[in-house]
């Protein structure tokens, strides 16, 4: 039961994006359709829960002053790791996301679990928690690309909807994924609320 | 488990332990996916070489021309189809996008002309500048498109500047750059023009 509750959290309770607000440097800058937001999520879902497993491994090995540059190096090795193999195996999708693929090494969400989390909890949880952790993640980032690719030009996952002549561009610029994030989050409290 | 001490030795021989492991695996990783990396980079040049260019049978004798020190160079792939030179790929960069650097895949034909090109790498604005990919391609709107031209029988600047090319509807920028990649590709093809005779000999 409580293995379950650590993997749904992540979706709408303590959903990284929406109720922590961590991790906005990729929210914000990927998101403007939803297979980036899809791809980059899933690739942040492999690190978070490679990590935490790891990091849960071996964290009575790592003496507490030196816990951190040892979780970023670990984190490091897995995200570089996903980056050569998205660039080996994907790289349509390695190309739109380029520059935020390295940028999983300091999303604050990983580094966040594996201190708050796995550090502190069984491996098995921890995988869990990583898990839950990334897929809410992917959720919140495909949900915010899928709105504002609608909005902004018209398709989703590269489906054309309607006309492109009729699209609100504003949504696939930067102001667009504010806009959407903040209407997201405001619905996302209503729900929790009620 | 008790948790190790933090003592200087301990914690110089733990961070070295788990950078050791996380160097070895990452040496392990690359040594897998190198060929894989190599094989969809070639596919990808390959693929936009072949857009860009009439039809031909194969590519050889491809070379790299610096333009000036310590900035990129632009690189040759000659086309031939029967052993005769059908076009030229060109792959040629600016760094004046409204995001800084473009790289473009430009095909220059037999006459000289661009025969076709496409876009490599670029940050622009996605919905304006973006929409370069497309823009000059357009062949039912001949003020903007750059197919069958060449910067020596027009003008290769936007209209604006007192050229004979439309720019992307509120994307100047980009579309200087744009052209100013594509003029590059046609100097650098002039200056390495390989002649059809020698070429034949090879």
């Amino acid at each position: 039961m409580n293995n379950l509750k650590n993997f749904t959290k992540g979706f709408i309770k303590e959903n990284p994006v929406f109720i922590l607000l961590l991790g906005m440097c990729p929210t914000l800058g990927v998101t403007s359709s939803a297979i980036n937001g899809l791809g980059m999520g899933l690739a942040t879902t492999f690190v978070l829960t490679m990590s935490n497993l790891v990091v849960s491994l071996v964290k009575s090995k790592i003496p507490d002053k030196v816990r951190i540059p040892a979780f970023i190096v670990i984190i490091a090795t897995f995200v570089t790791i996903v980056q050569l193999v998205m660039q080996a195996y994907v790289p349509a999708l390695y190309k739109s996301l380029g520059l935020f693929i390295p940028l999983i090494v300091v999303n604050c969400i990983v580094l966040g679990r594996a201190e708050a989390f796995a550090s502190k909890n069984t491996v098995f949880s921890s995988m869990i928690d990583g898990l839950g952790m990334g897929l809410g993640f992917s959720f919140a980032l495909t949900l915010l690309g899928s709105i504002r690719e609608i909005l902004g030009s018209g398709k989703i996952f590269d489906i054309p909807i309607y006309s492109e002549d009729y699209v609100t561009l504003l949504f696939v610029l930067p102001p667009g994924a504010f806009i959407v994030l903040g209407y997201l989050i405001s619905v996302i409290k209503k729900i929790n609320k009620a | 488990m008790a948790k190790l001490e933090s003592t200087f030795k301990n914690m110089v021989v733990v961070l070295f332990l788990v950078t050791l492991i996380a160097g070895g695996s990452l040496g392990y990783v690359n040594d897998l996916t190198k060929d894989a990396i190599e094989a969809a980079k070639l596919e990808a040049k390959m693929k936009a070489i072949k857009k860009v260019l009439p039809e031909y049978d194969e590519i050889k004798g491809e070379f790299k021309v610096a333009t000036t020190p310590g900035d990129d160079s632009l690189e040759f792939y000659p086309a031939y189809k029967n052993g005769n030179l059908v076009g030229m790929a060109i792959k040629t960069y600016t760094k004046k996008g409204f995001s800084g650097y473009i790289s473009v895949m430009a095909g220059i034909d037999a006459e000289g002309n661009f025969s076709g090109y496409e876009v490599l790498e670029h940050a622009e604005t996605p919905g304006l500048g973006s929409k370069m990919g497309i823009w000059f391609n357009n062949q039912e709107k001949p003020k903007q498109c750059v197919i069958g031209k060449n910067p020596g029988n027009t003008k290769f600047q936007v209209s604006k500047d007192g050229g004979e090319i439309d720019a992307i509807t509120a994307s100047t920028i980009s579309s200087r750059a744009f052209l100013d990649a594509m003029v590059r590709a046609y100097e650098g093809y002039k200056e390495n023009k390989i002649e059809p005779a020698t070429a034949q000999v090879n």
